[in-house]
């Protein structure tokens, strides 16, 4: 027998397989003739085991009262009450601890050259609007977004069960109000930042220059120095994601299912914790851990001095634009 | 103390949706909301069954474990009932719920929900309202429970497919009836819901 032969054969032996069983499983037959009313019958674990939901045909309108079981909502109570809550914490408790220990250890960076009483217009007035529509989106949607999930371990046995149920009531309503503010102010910053913000090679050499934390060294940097460029496209990305998720839990079973609402869940609630570690580091470093910073987004205008040593590129650049000379002596 | 329990004979259910008509009539549910439903799996193929599902009040039940307020609870029935009071209407419980059980009136445009509302076992709410009250049957319907009854969509079942009652009984009634036919696809949603299945 050739090997082409013995192929056929083989495949034709599969085929006659095939045929001689699938009736048997479709309709077997009791021991006395009739057909066995059990081969009909979908053993209800057999039907589990194909999908983890088990769908079906309803006689309401209401789409998803379709899917009979879904016991995969047992393992999302596991990522919302076990994962979720030992994760969040490890994450955000991580980072302030990481941030404390960075202010025991190099304390307030301060302007090495002192003040030179000379500013410089660093943010315009609509870019200091769109930073903190978006700051102050993110901090009510933080907070209660950290309410949803941590509330009732620390808020709810100060506060009693009435009472937090009614900050809990306000907290939703303000979570899902507030997000079209922080969509729109994350649109601002995504569009007016966004040019300042590309890499560029002078990044190379800020992080071959200890990126600031070597006191000895200098690292040179634009607008924005890469530090600053990693929150902004953390941010951006964050952002979209956080704000994708959220407008699906804001919709809930507008053209998804079950399944699609407790990834989005997920991903709404990973993505969160992530985005406030981050921007707990954002806030740290604009308002205690940098002398001079928090001006920038303050008054929007920075002192000479503090721009030399954070941003002597976008300094000289700037100066150069509006001709003017920076005293070579900082004023006493 | 019993453990009370639902079992859905899908050998016997028919689809005639008496159950549902039961629960929306005994307990005044509101339009557009069904603590009980009828789902056909594989309707109009080989090995169809009709299930009535509602909420099957869990061992460690998933929905008060993720209440972000805390508001549900199991009695020591282990019936899982909740606090209209307290719920401020996420939906987690709903996501969590392994048999779509929690339902929520529309309150706004989108998707914005009110109080959650489910199946009570006919055992009122799980609010401070009196056992019995007006107020209670106004927010949670009946409490047949409180009258040593048991819930409306299991008396009413034209088939006795539906069986509520004490889980060690209401098992031993079907596997006695699995013994006697001679087949059964066994209790949809128990191993889920209780940690444990028929023996049969």
């Amino acid at each position: 027998m050739t090997a082409f032969a013995r192929i056929r054969f083989a495949a034709l032996l599969l085929m006659l397989f095939g045929l001689a069983t699938a009736p048997v499983l479709a309709q077997k037959l009791g021991p006395d003739g009739a057909p066995n009313p059990t081969a009909s019958v979908t053993n209800q674990k057999t039907l589990l085991e194909q999908a983890p939901r088990t769908q079906g045909r309803i006689d309401i309108p209401d789409v998803k009262a379709s899917v009979l079981m879904q016991p995969a909502g047992r393992t999302w109570d596991y990522f919302h009450e076990v994962l979720l809550h030992w994760g969040g914490a490890v994450v955000i408790v991580g980072m302030l601890a990481v941030l404390a220990l960075a202010y025991l250890i190099m304390g307030r960076l301060r302007i090495e050259a002192g003040r030179s009483g000379q500013t410089i217009v660093r943010f315009k007035a609509f870019e200091r609007f769109a930073h903190w529509l978006t700051a102050v989106s993110f901090v009510l949607l933080g907070l209660t977004g950290l309410n949803i999930t941590f509330g009732k371990v620390l808020l709810r046995p100060l506060v009693g069960p009435d009472l937090f149920s009614d900050i809990s009531q306000i907290a939703k309503y303000v979570h899902n109000f507030t997000s079209f503010a922080f969509v729109a102010g994350l649109v601002l910053i995504t569009v007016l930042f966004f040019r300042d913000n590309l890499f560029k090679q002078v990044d190379i050499d800020w992080v071959k220059q200890g990126g600031g934390f070597i006191k000895s060294k200098h690292a040179p940097a634009g607008r924005f120095n890469l530090g600053e460029k990693m929150v902004y496209w953390l941010s951006v990305a964050a952002g979209l994601l956080v704000s994708a998720s959220g407008f699906v839990l804001l919709f809930p079973f507008y053209g998804t299912n079950i399944a699609d609402m407790q990834i989005a869940q997920v991903a709404h609630a990973v993505i969160a914790i992530l985005f406030i570690a981050l921007i707990l580091g954002h806030i740290y470093i604009g308002t205690l851990g940098m002398e001079g910073a928090f001006e920038a987004m303050g008054t929007g205008e920075v002192d000479i001095n503090w721009a030399r040593e954070h941003h002597d590129r976008w300094l000289a650049e700037k100066l150069e634009a509006e001709g003017r000379q920076a005293s070579a002596t900082p004023a006493e | 103390m019993a453990r009370m329990k639902f079992l859905c004979d899908a050998d016997r259910c028919i689809d005639c949706n008496a159950c549902v008509t039961a629960c929306k009539n005994e307990n005044e549910v509101p339009w557009g909301i069904n603590r009980r439903r009828v789902v056909t799996i594989n309707d109009g193929k080989p090995g169809e069954r009709s299930v009535s599902m509602a909420c099957m009040h869990c061992t460690d039940a998933p929905c008060a474990s993720v209440c972000p307020v805390k508001c549900i609870y199991p009695t020591e029935d282990g019936i899982v009932l909740h606090d209209k009071d307290l719920c401020i209407g996420c939906g987690y419980c709903f996501y969590a719920c392994p048999f779509g059980a929690p339902q929520y009136p529309q309150v706004g445009n989108f998707g914005s929900r009110g109080k959650m509302d489910k199946c009570t076992y006919c055992a009122g709410g799980g609010g401070p309202e009196a056992p019995g009250s007006a107020e209670e049957y106004a927010k949670y319907g009946s409490n047949r429970f409180g009258e040593g009854k048991l819930p409306m969509c299991a008396e009413m079942c034209s088939t006795k497919s539906l069986l509520a009652g004490d889980g060690d009984i209401i098992a031993q009634i079907y596997e006695e009836r699995v013994e006697k036919r001679g087949y059964g696809s066994g209790a949809w949603g128990w191993t889920t819901a209780y940690h444990e299945d028929v023996k049969s």
